[in-house]
């Protein structure tokens, strides 16, 4: 059972980063435990919960499913990359004004998808705030708040 | 003060300042940022990985278990079984949902002689890395002699059934123990008046026969545990829990030593509802620990959070309740069986003083039955067994208005549980919140509306909960610029450092944006129980007020001693002004709060205020709900049109997380109702241990849920808070079986009415 470990260039938030993966990790367990970025969470490890949602090449991927090894000349966005200091985005200070988050583990997940909605439809309908973020499990909201949240930083008026 | 929402504040809160707000929660940065750190997302150095090696069977006898080669693999630093933890007292501990044998708690941590579940963790690994961890788990060798398992309810209460524990006799109602071993833990019984008299009153009897499957709490973050023992003796835990202190005193006599040797950091907590107060990891992290001198953190994956972490349980239950054609129920009768899960302990006994609650029935019998089956020990669940057993009454209540044609909300008026009621477990009300609940949603604009389109149909239930107090510590020291660090040991798991901050600030005149609370180790408060009964914020918010008093009436002693007055003569102000008598030239004096917090220093040093509260009472909560819904007669699928969800808070702190706590209780109730299963085969195997199979609601599956706070200010708390946490999870299944009735004439008589359960109750029955 010996383990290769394999060298992975990659940029994360935007800062280039050369990191040892082992050859079993996934893209979460290099961002967790060889990088040190845990906004990223394990909910369910394979693919149904959303809660490691990251941003890689531009398109939203479970983490836990994406092998370290794969990311190589990869850019990655997590949760960490959102913010700029302490300036956050309208959607992250959304969450916050809506009560979109309550235990918050789901939340980098939520915000992560959500950002990319965003980018891709400035303007979405209820139904297709639901609908793209139907991969991301939260059990504490009942979604309400998320969706209004969602519905704010849109632009939209939220009841 | 960050103001989230421009939304007034409500009649009943327009008399405080800070109270009835949407301030931004303090530890909301944190968590849209990524910042904040959970249980798994600890790091120490030198540390260890731990997995855990679990049960195949359901039920079986360990015969042998062989680590030599586990401990061989390079990076393996320990191997555990349950015979390397001292031998647990034959004692009572308290585990923060009630008492459990200590012998029982080590035994579901780790198996000592039986595996009961399947999950049931037999060996633990710690090693350099989680994935040698893994491979050391495929070289453990174990053999088991395997046993039947007992999988239904019913079937264990038979005599001769397969037994789970030979020493396991029945606690009876006379306090007595059966003869003979059994699978049933204990019988309790409930009475009022004479059902047979009651019945006799009626001219309209419904009796029904309900099953509910078993259902987990489904929290987003596996369970976590990190502990790293000392060379002193001492040892650290770090977990995410909702009982830091019922952690401490389940893990110290475990391994043998002093609550004073433990310490436990509570971490961030993904979700728990209820799942997260039983000790799982921690005890095995803090062995390993102890015999690798190093940090192990051991984590859970989503398949061992659903084979071996506490559900709720299944059910059988029997209702029988009867009515006057007026609408009068005169008698009810409730039979209540409750899966215990491997060992004993379900929530039959607060699923049974709820389960009529709601109405004031003058003859009511309620029995209820504690029952060990091989699936995994039961856990607190929101409201933990009330939403089971207000299934079965609320369901048949619905049919006798339908059978009487009376309005549902009408009858549940006519029948309603008031001020000066008893229940029949001898809970007597004061001032509640039932009848505004129904009132409520009657003048709501949803039970206004008309709703049409064929397979369609409403339904609607009331939901009872009767909410906890107990211990509660709150400390809090006064900065020199007039902010206050709170000090607080309840776990925050939906915004109640946010609630308890509120309460301090409002008592103290102050912004609660001066207000920073912490929620710290155990060592660095004083005793608080579990985040759970919906406790918190009634109980930790009575902590704040009376530590605020402290402070105010410390701050008035400066005052006196700085004006060389009698203290008798400042008054703290609800403005945060210190009012003193006239100076010898009749000048007022007076200090604002800042003023004089600036002052503290120079004057004698500084004010900490201090509360420790233990509440007896508590603020019994109801809610009514209503939902729409369409089924789908070729699928069975039910999909959710509207909901309408109705509750008393008493007086609701932050309305925001009032709501929120309303909305997701509801999404929690509504997958009870429609989708969440425990499924088993015959050999014990749960078939559907991931989050693809185990099928909670998505944003997909669920409308806006309309939160509608009626404020019935609770007479028992200084600012009449009544817990929310757990009465919103209770009403969904049964308004959405009556909907169902309403949409396509068939009264469902299992929990998941998932489209399989609905065709086998449509399409089936045809043929």
């Amino acid at each position: 059972m010996a383990t290769e470990h394999i060298v992975v260039n990659c940029a994360i938030n935007g800062e280039s980063q050369t990191f040892l993966a082992n050859e079993r990790d996934s893209l979460l367990e290099a961002l967790r435990d060889r990088i040190g970025l845990t906004g990223a969470k394990e909910g369910c490890n394979n693919g149904n919960c959303g809660a490691c949602c990251v941003n890689m090449d531009g398109r939203i991927v479970n983490s836990c499913l994406v092998m370290a090894a794969e990311c190589e000349g990869s850019e990655i966005r997590t949760v960490e990359g959102l913010a700029m200091g302490d300036q956050l985005t309208p959607l992250q200070n959304a969450f916050l004004e809506q009560a979109a988050l309550q235990c918050g583990i789901c939340t980098p997940g939520f915000l992560v998808a959500a950002e990319s909605l965003l980018e891709q439809n400035p303007d979405p309908s209820e139904h297709e705030i639901r609908y793209w973020l139907a991969g991301n499990l939260c059990r504490c909201t009942g979604y309400d708040k998320i969706i209004k949240a969602v519905q704010q930083a849109a632009g939209q008026s939220v009841v | 003060m960050v103001t989230a929402q421009s939304q007034p504040q409500s009649k009943e809160t327009e008399q405080y300042n800070v109270i009835g707000t949407r301030p931004i929660r303090h530890d909301g940065v944190d968590k849209v940022t990524g910042a904040a750190q959970y249980g798994a997302d600890l790091n120490l150095p030198g540390m260890l990985a731990g997995r855990v090696l679990r049960s195949p069977h359901a039920h079986a006898r360990i015969v042998s278990i062989d680590t030599s080669k586990a401990e061989a693999l390079d990076g393996v630093k320990a191997v555990i079984t349950n015979a390397d933890f001292p031998r647990a007292a034959d004692a009572e501990i308290d585990t923060g949902e009630g008492t459990a044998n200590l012998r029982w708690v080590l035994d579901n941590v780790i198996a000592s002689d039986k595996v009961l579940y399947k999950g049931h963790a037999v060996a633990a690994v710690a090693a350099t890395d989680h994935h040698i961890a893994e491979d050391a788990l495929e070289l453990i060798q174990v053999e088991y002699e395997v046993l039947t398992p007992v999988l239904d309810v019913r079937d264990a209460m038979v005599d001769g059934s397969p037994l789970l524990h030979d020493s396991l006799h029945t606690k009876e109602l006379d306090g007595s123990s059966s003869d003979n071993a059994s699978n049933t833990a204990s019988h309790l019984q409930f009475t009022k008046g004479d059902t047979e008299e009651g019945f006799a009153e009626a001219d309209v009897v419904i009796e029904r026969e309900f099953e509910t499957s078993m259902a987990h709490q489904g929290y987003i973050e596996p369970h976590n545990g990190t502990a790293y023992w000392r060379a002193d003796g001492t040892l650290d835990v770090w977990t995410s829990t909702q009982g830091a202190f019922v952690v401490r005193d389940s893990v110290a006599p475990l391994l043998q030593l002093s609550p004073s040797q433990v310490k436990v950091t509570p971490m961030e907590i993904g979700g728990g509802f209820g799942g997260k107060i039983p000790v799982y990891l921690e005890p095995l992290a803090a062995l390993l620990s102890q015999r690798t001198g190093r940090p192990v953190k051991l984590t859970m994956n989503r398949e061992e959070v659903l084979l071996a972490t506490g559900p709720t349980s299944g059910t059988y239950m029997r209702v029988r309740m009867g009515a006057k054609s007026d609408g009068t129920i005169t008698a009810a009768d409730v039979h209540l069986a409750f899966e215990a899960g491997a060992y004993p302990g379900s929530p039959v006994g607060a699923g049974a003083m709820c389960s009529l609650a709601p109405y004031d029935i003058p003859n009511q019998k309620i029995d209820g039955y504690d029952v060990v089956v091989n699936k995994p020990k039961t856990a607190a669940y929101r409201a933990p067994g009330a939403p089971q057993a207000e299934f079965a009454t609320e369901s048949v209540l619905n049919e006798l208005a339908e059978q009487i044609g009376q309005d549902p909300l009408e009858m549940r008026l006519k029948n309603a549980s008031v001020e000066g009621n008893t229940t029949a477990a001898g809970m007597p009300f004061g001032v509640i919140g039932n009848v505004e609940c129904m009132t409520a949603a009657q003048e709501s604009p949803h039970w206004q509306s008309e709703l049409e389109g064929p397979n369609r149909g409403r339904g609607v239930a009331q939901g009872f909960w009767f909410n906890i107090g107990f211990e509660s510590s709150a400390y809090a020291q006064v900065n020199g610029d007039g902010t206050i660090p709170l000090v607080l040991g309840s776990t925050d798991i939906g915004g109640t450092r946010a609630s308890i901050a509120m309460q301090l600030a409002e008592t103290l005149g102050i912004s609660s944006d001066d207000v920073h609370p912490h929620v710290v180790d155990t060592n660095s408060v004083g005793y608080t129980q579990v985040t759970g009964g919906s406790r918190t914020t009634f109980a930790g918010g009575w902590a704040a007020y009376e530590c605020a008093m402290d402070i105010r009436k410390q701050m008035e002693q400066r005052a006196a001693q700085i004006w060389e007055c009698d203290a008798g003569d400042v008054a703290y102000g609800d403005d945060a002004i210190i009012r003193g008598p006239a100076d010898e030239d009749g000048n007022d004096r007076q200090f604002s709060f800042k003023e004089l917090a600036g002052q503290l220093a120079t004057s004698g040093g500084h004010i900490v205020g201090r509360a420790d509260v233990n509440k007896t009472s508590s603020g019994p909560a109801f809610a009514t709900h209503i939902v729409d819904v369409e089924v789908d007669p070729d699928t069975g699928k039910v999909d959710i049109l509207r909901y309408t969800a109705v509750q008393d808070a008493g007086t609701a702190i932050h309305p925001a997380y009032v709501e929120g706590q309303m909305q997701g209780g509801v999404a929690q109730g509504v997958g009870m109702a429609l989708n969440e299963e425990y499924f088993y085969d015959d050999s014990g195997d749960l078939k559907n241990a991931s989050l693809l199979d185990y099928r909670m609601p998505t944003a997909l599956d669920l409308p806006m849920i309309e939160p509608i706070i009626v404020e019935v200010p609770n007479p028992g708390h200084p600012y009449g808070v009544r817990g929310v946490g757990e009465v919103p999870i209770i009403p969904p299944a049964p308004a959405v079986r009556a909907a169902i009735a309403s949409a396509i004439g068939v009264h469902m008589t299992e929990l998941p009415m998932s489209p399989r359960a609905i065709l086998d109750a449509t399409v089936l029955d045809e043929d």
